[in-house]
């Protein structure tokens, strides 16, 4: 079944450098490191920032595969951007068929914005592949404490991340589950037109929107029962603390975007 | 007998040429008959759900052929579309797939997916609402707020009304007291006798199975280590033990009192059994 095959979010346990660097760290890296691919101009930028990329892939120990495949939902996309600006840039006509031309410049800006994509794409896989949702969740909750201040909600916000996150596989079984009890009765997904496909949809969605609810509402009683009554006093078992390591990395960090900003101004 | 279900060689390994392959299946032969009460046993993850979503064409084999009345039920896409109908399965906790307004669409909906004519898909309905216990009143009301008992009587009744000549149940009992346990094992039953269906229960205790079954099938790590009559099935009392399943206490008592070397019948599963069993062995050993 297609369902069990989503990728996309999910946490690879490992040990490596990657894993073990705070989640803060690396959100901060991330959230860089996309401003700087959208800083680079031309190939040596590119070239230095998909380098610190491979490396940091290679570091973590997660199979270039798995990237691959959690690129597959935005094969489309990306091919979509490629024509588009293969087609629709001026400049030298290195070829022409009718209202149809390829220019050089074309060829160049859709070799970077392809490469734009898949970079911003593993960055972030990257960081889910390396962090737990629990982790990832609770760095975004200590990084956003400031924002309290104007009564903004972090922890909420966190909590529920959290929650939506954790509960993404459950939801997936549960659909498979109910799509197969609804073939056994006979429901074809696969035939018909627009609308009778849509139609066939309703004896899956209502089941899984009941159990939903049902589950939030379990959540929220088991959730009660120990006292969960909000941010206000709140601990956590695991701390968060910055080592070394973080700090270095940081640094490294910012001296890549420093870097980038140099070499845009050098127009490289 | 005559046959009705023949599976041959029937391999099924999940995720294949990937780190997380698994054969959750290895070349079971099995035969299911015309009419006769079959019982699977098993250990969560033995195999027994993937092996029942064959039966009905929801999984393709990876290897070996399922038959059903004697032809390849994955041969045309239009014969594995119609096995089910034929081959009716309800999935564990069936309560939680119910979508309807009314029970009545519910349970309607398999018929309908059968595009049977309206009289039929009526009669059947009401058929199918009797053979599970619902009373008439209970079919114009909400599927979502009846009882769970009652709810899962609807499930079971919407793959009744397809008529199926085979009726697979996954752990049917599980989570009912043990009157309402008794009461949809007795529903069943009167299905199978009014109609000479297959009935395949699939249950991880075998307490209840042993009892109402012809013919059990012992599922260990993707394969049938036993398969025979309970009688013969639980002369293998230790061996079963070892194989991690919850044995019937009395085929655990006689088994340990086997083993201490008295000279008695292993093969017992119900009190009845053992009285009779007990009652021979005095007999015997007293010269009467």
């Amino acid at each position: 079944m297609a369902l069990k095959d989503v990728t996309l979010g999910q946490y690879f346990p490992g040990n490596s450098l990657i894993h073990r660097l705070d989640p803060r760290s690396k959100l901060i890296f991330t959230v860089l490191y996309i401003m700087v691919i959208f800083l680079c101009k031309n190939l040596v930028s590119y070239g230095l920032v998909l380098a610190v990329l491979l490396i940091l892939i290679g570091i973590s120990g997660v199979k270039p595969k798995v990237f691959l495949k959690g690129m597959k939902p935005v094969v489309f996309i990306v091919a979509f951007t490629a024509i588009l600006n293969l087609f629709y840039t001026d400049g030298t006509i290195i070829w022409s068929l009718g209202f149809l031309k390829i220019t050089q410049e074309g060829v160049w800006k859709a070799f970077f914005m392809v490469l734009r994509i898949l970079m911003l794409i593993s960055a972030t896989l990257l960081l889910t592949y390396t962090t737990s949702p629990i982790l990832l969740t609770s760095g975004l909750e200590r990084l956003l404490r400031p924002l309290k201040k104007v009564n903004f909600p972090v922890h909420e916000l966190a909590m529920m991340m959290n929650i939506a996150l954790r509960f993404i596989p459950t939801l997936i079984q549960e659909t498979d589950k109910i799509i197969s009890a609804q073939k056994a009765r006979g429901a074809d997904f696969d035939s018909g037109n627009l609308m009778q496909k849509a139609k066939a949809l309703i004896p899956i969605l209502i089941p899984l929107f009941i159990s939903s609810f049902r589950r939030a509402e379990e959540l929220a009683i088991a959730m009660e029962c120990r006292c969960y009554h909000g941010d206000e006093g709140r601990t956590s078992l695991r701390q968060l603390t910055m080592h070394g390591r973080d700090w270095g990395f940081l640094l490294f960090t910012l001296v890549l975007t420093a870097g980038v900003c140099v070499l845009r101004f050098f127009g490289l | 007998m005559e046959p009705i279900i023949e599976i041959k060689n029937l391999t099924h390994i999940y995720s294949p040429n990937t780190p997380f392959q698994q054969t959750a299946l290895d070349g079971i032969d099995l035969t299911v008959y015309r009419g006769e009460y079959l019982g699977i046993i098993g250990r969560t993850g033995s195999g027994k759900s993937t092996l029942i979503q064959h039966l009905n064409g929801l999984m393709k084999p990876t290897a070996g052929q399922i038959l059903f009345e004697g032809q390849d039920i994955w041969s045309s896409k239009a014969l594995t579309h119609s096995i089910r109908f034929q081959v009716g399965l309800v999935f564990q906790y069936p309560e939680y797939q119910l979508f309807e307004e009314t029970v009545y669409k519910d349970i309607a909906y398999g018929p309908k997916n059968m595009k049977l004519e309206e009289a039929e898909i009526d009669r059947r309905v009401r058929r199918a609402a009797a053979f599970a216990g619902l009373s008439d009143e209970v079919l114009q009301r909400s599927p979502f707020e009846l009882s769970g008992g009652q709810k899962r009587r609807v499930a079971i009744a919407g793959v009744i009304a397809m008529e199926p000549k085979v009726l697979i149940l996954d752990e049917p009992t599980a989570g009912l007291d043990p009157a309402g346990s008794a009461s949809i094992l007795a529903n069943i039953e009167a299905y199978r006798k009014a109609n000479n269906a297959t009935v395949i229960v699939v249950s991880h205790s075998m307490e209840d199975v042993a009892r109402i079954t012809d013919r059990l099938v012992v599922v260990s790590h993707g394969t049938l280590p036993y398969v025979g009559t309970p009688r013969e099935v639980f002369s293998h009392g230790e061996e079963l033990e070892k194989l991690g399943l919850a044995v019937p206490t009395m085929n655990r008592v006689f088994s340990r009192v086997r083993a201490m070397g008295v000279d008695i019948d292993p093969a017992v599963y119900t009190v009845e059994q053992a009285k009779a069993a007990f009652l021979e062995a005095y007999r015997r050993r007293e010269g009467v």
